[in-house]
């Protein structure tokens, strides 16, 4: 490795060969909620006209710091600098003037509305009168947004609602977005969240296509691949503070040298080595779940699946798929209108949600503030809830002990390492990842035959997506059939046994993933080969 | 003789209609903001009680009707601060304003004239003949029984289509119903763009009750609103929360409410409260038939704070 293309971050970018001023520099920014200190003291400076990674796990300050960048947040101490000025932010129309563009983790578009009026909301800076009174000027704005979407190298229809529009469009709808008032650097947080391989594809070459014509990226990520394949520069933030900083060439003459850059960022990321992932077991006992024929009547199915003991099945897709449809259908959420489930031989076509759990289903929800917890509540509560007839906490069913749901509660928070300040705090005060933590224990204590895990480890940092897994294997080594639908691939060629592929509420694709091959899931999510076949 | 019952039915459909068509618009600006306005009906109280007080003591109608819309100014600001400044739940705020509405203006009639629930008469808006439009045949009767209040009450309506649905303001205004956040990334200051909104909704709470009170009567009376701010509300759920259709069902009640009436002289054995009951009826039969699922705009009944 070439020591001298690093640098661990001093005060400011002193040694930079350029004279140019830094598309943005950050100086001494700090910013705490409470008693958590989001970001402390961090230094930053971008080049003009490169991709700055930043990266780091979830919680680690990346997207407070962005978004005290683009005006969202007012930082308690530090300064910003655009192009060698200094700026004050107070909201993101300020930002949005003074050049910068942001592309949310959330997507920030309004369904409701067609792409031309997304992307001309809030921008007019016509008088009082015309605002209130001229009829908005969408024509040209339906112009301008094909002229710019071909010139960056894809097409869009401006007079699609942005409801209609796949995960993939939207993000590009986005990128539109941020850079129509004349960006000329633009901020994208965790961009490939959402996508399937071939989405993200189409994204890396667009962010390629932005670089070379000046536009100034800082992408926030922590995916170790994109990050090394697109970003000349990458800070690494760690506990809200800036862990280290490098230098990526674009071309790496040998693969060595890589790999121990990359060994090296992610130990800056996370403060020590990658968890190992434990092995799979190869002991496969009886089918736990049979799915026969099974559809919703609307946009699902019919679907047959089988799901053994001892087995990690992974259901991935393209979000939207069919794969909430599926887990609605299993827990009984949704009702069948065609075909049967079976668990361990039994029927369970027609049972209420709550018998199927104590038939041996438990479930980690994918939306956790709509299905999985009680925002409001205390952990004692959201960690009891589920155990309606009060079994394991009071003798009969007719009450609860307070005392033992109190020492349950503590268990699962000393067994999966949730921090918390007390098992009495309502579980708002809690971050996402120690909240997804509580809900993983909460349904791995149902002992289930099936875990029907969706989702499981968004949000959580490495450490805990670690323990999630161990916790999902470990379900699987006792014989239970875990059935995990994840958009993260990587998740699925790590614990997965076999992988089947969702598109438009069917099955198109099936794998062990031992014979796994990404390219060929991947056109299998986005439906090639079937357009290949018409 | 059949041709007159129908035009005078028109005539009398219309009158009612515009009550109800203005809190309507008012309910709908509000909630395309994301603000939900349940207190429609304590506004067009106070707006009507404001008219009748401001004629009483001036003479002048058209400056009661500059009181009633400065009342709805001011009981639309007190909303407005409520749930949009202050972040209060929706519901609770408004239905405060109904409570608010309805107490005040009955107990300040014995106050103010020594009288119970019901004011003297005081002087009305005048109407206006056009000499073109009233002189056509058949529909002239309608338009000569039109005044100023009614004409710029329908152009009104026109007014808050385009400026919702066709304007820059509106896409802000829509923009921050649908979602907060997304418009305040958008640079669209939400807080005040809400606290307009329902100011606007004040101002037509007020207006639709100030043509109750000094336009169709020449008093006030305690309740005499009736339900139709919350008649308003149907409405603007049975348009989907667009202008056009939400103006269609107010005229439909406005022709429910026309029917009941003129049912009462014809045939009197029908107990009449059973026909007062037919425009609610009708809501009510439409809201759980064929309106089917509505939801209106994604943002409302959610406060917005920035982190």
């Amino acid at each position: 490795m070439n020591p001298g293309r690093e640098q661990t971050m001093t005060a400011d970018g002193a040694s930079r060969p350029d004279t140019t001023p830094p598309a943005i520099r950050l100086v001494g920014v700090s910013k705490h909620f409470g008693p958590v200190k989001a970001n402390r003291s961090i230094d930053l400076s971008v080049r003009q006209g490169s991709i700055h990674g930043l990266l780091g796990e979830n919680g680690a300050g990346k997207s407070t710091l962005m978004k005290v960048l683009f005006g969202m947040m007012r930082p308690d101490a530090g300064r910003i600098e655009i192009g060698g000025r200094p700026a004050a932010f107070r909201s993101s129309a300020d930002a949005l003037a003074a050049g910068i563009g942001m592309v949310q983790q959330h997507f920030s578009l309004i369904g409701k509305l067609t792409v031309a009026e997304n992307l001309i909301l809030g921008r007019a800076t016509s008088g009082f009168v015309a605002r209130w009174l001229r009829p908005l000027d969408l024509e040209s704005a339906r112009a301008r947004a094909i002229e710019l979407s071909e010139r960056l190298g894809f097409g869009i229809d401006p007079s699609a609602r942005c409801e209609t529009l796949s995960v993939g469009a939207r993000q590009k709808v986005e990128i539109l977005k941020a850079l129509w008032g004349g960006a000329t650097t633009l901020v994208l947080d965790e961009p490939t969240a959402a996508l399937s391989p071939p989405d993200a594809e189409e994204l890396y070459a667009l962010l390629q296509n932005l670089r070379r014509e000046g536009t100034t990226i800082v992408l926030i990520s922590h995916k170790m691949p994109e990050i090394m394949r697109l970003c000349d520069r990458v800070t690494v933030l760690r506990d809200g503070a800036v862990a280290g900083e490098a230098e990526i060439p674009r071309a790496f003459s040998d693969p060595a040298e890589r790999q121990a850059l990359e060994a090296r960022l992610v130990r800056l990321m996370i403060g020590r080595h990658r968890p190992e992932v434990p092995s799979r077991s190869s002991h496969i006992w009886p089918t736990v779940l049979s799915v026969r024929q099974l559809s919703d009547g609307q946009r699902f199915g019919p679907i047959d699946l089988d799901v053994k003991g001892g087995e990690i099945l992974a259901v991935v897709g393209v979000e939207g798929n069919g794969q909430s449809q599926f887990v609605e259908l299993l827990i009984g959420l949704r009702k069948a209108a065609g075909g049967g489930i079976a668990l361990d031989g039994r029927d369970i076509t027609d049972m209420t949600t709550l018998k199927r759990f104590q038939s041996g289903i438990a479930h980690i929800p994918e939306d956790r503030h709509r299905l999985a917890v009680a925002d409001g509540m205390s952990l004692v509560d959201n960690a009891s809830i589920g155990f309606i007839d009060g079994a394991p906490f009071a003798p009969t069913s007719f009450w609860l002990s307070r005392h033992r749901r109190a020492r349950f509660a503590a268990g699962i928070v000393r067994r999966h390492k949730v921090r918390a300040s007390s098992v009495e705090a309502p579980v708002t005060s809690l971050s996402g990842g120690n909240q997804q933590k509580l809900v993983v224990g909460r349904e791995l204590s149902r002992a289930p035959r099936l875990m029907i895990a969706a989702q499981p480890t968004r949000g959580l940092d490495i450490g805990s997506t670690g323990a999630v897994h161990e916790a999902l294997i470990g379900l699987r080594d006792h014989g239970a059939a875990v059935l995990l639908l994840s958009l993260d691939l990587t998740e699925v060629f790590t614990i997965a046994d076999r992988i089947v592929v969702f598109r438009q509420g069917r099955i198109v694709g099936e794998t062990t993933a031992a014979d796994a091959d990404i390219d060929r899931i991947g056109r299998w999510m986005s439906g090639v080969d079937e357009e290949a076949r018409q | 003789m059949s041709n007159l019952l129908t035009i005078s039915l028109v005539i009398s459909a219309l009158h009612l209609a515009l009550p109800i068509l203005m809190p309507m618009l008012g309910g709908l600006i509000s909630e395309r903001s994301g603000v939900m306005n349940i207190g429609l009906e304590g506004m067009m109280l106070i707006g009507a009680f404001s008219a009748v007080l401001v004629t009483y003591f001036t003479g002048n109608p058209w400056l009661g009707l500059v009181g009633a819309l400065a009342s709805g100014v001011l009981s639309g600001s007190t909303l407005a601060l409520m749930t949009v400044t202050l972040r209060g739940d929706q519901v609770v705020a408004s239905a405060a304003i109904n409570l608010i509405g309805a107490g005040l203006t009955a107990a300040l009639i014995p106050v103010i004239w020594d009288v119970d629930g019901l004011t003297p008469s005081v002087e009305k808006i005048p109407t206006i003949r056009v000499p073109m439009l009233a002189d056509l045949p058949y529909v002239g009767r309608i338009f000569s029984s039109l005044g100023m209040v009614d004409y710029a009450c329908l152009a009104l309506v026109v007014l808050v289509w385009w400026v919702l649905f066709r304007t820059d303001a509106g896409l802000r205004i829509r923009a921050c119903g649908e979602s907060a956040e997304s418009a305040d990334a958008a640079g669209i200051p939400v807080v005040r763009t809400r606290f307009l909104a329902v100011v606007a909704s004040g101002v037509f709470g007020a207006l639709g009750g100030a043509y109750l009170s000094i336009v169709t009567l020449d008093m006030f009376q305690a309740s005499m609103t009736q339900g139709r701010g919350f008649l308003a509300l149907a409405a603007m759920v049975f348009g989907k929360w667009r202008v056009w259709p939400g103006a269609l069902a107010c005229i439909a009640f406005g022709f429910a409410d026309a029917i009941a009436l003129r049912a009462q002289i014809l045939w009197r054995d029908i107990p009449h409260e059973l026909l007062i009951a037919l425009p609610y009826v009708l809501a009510l039969v439409a809201l759980a038939t064929f309106v089917g699922h509505a939801s209106g705009p994604a943002g409302v009944g959610k406060p917005f704070a920035r982190a």
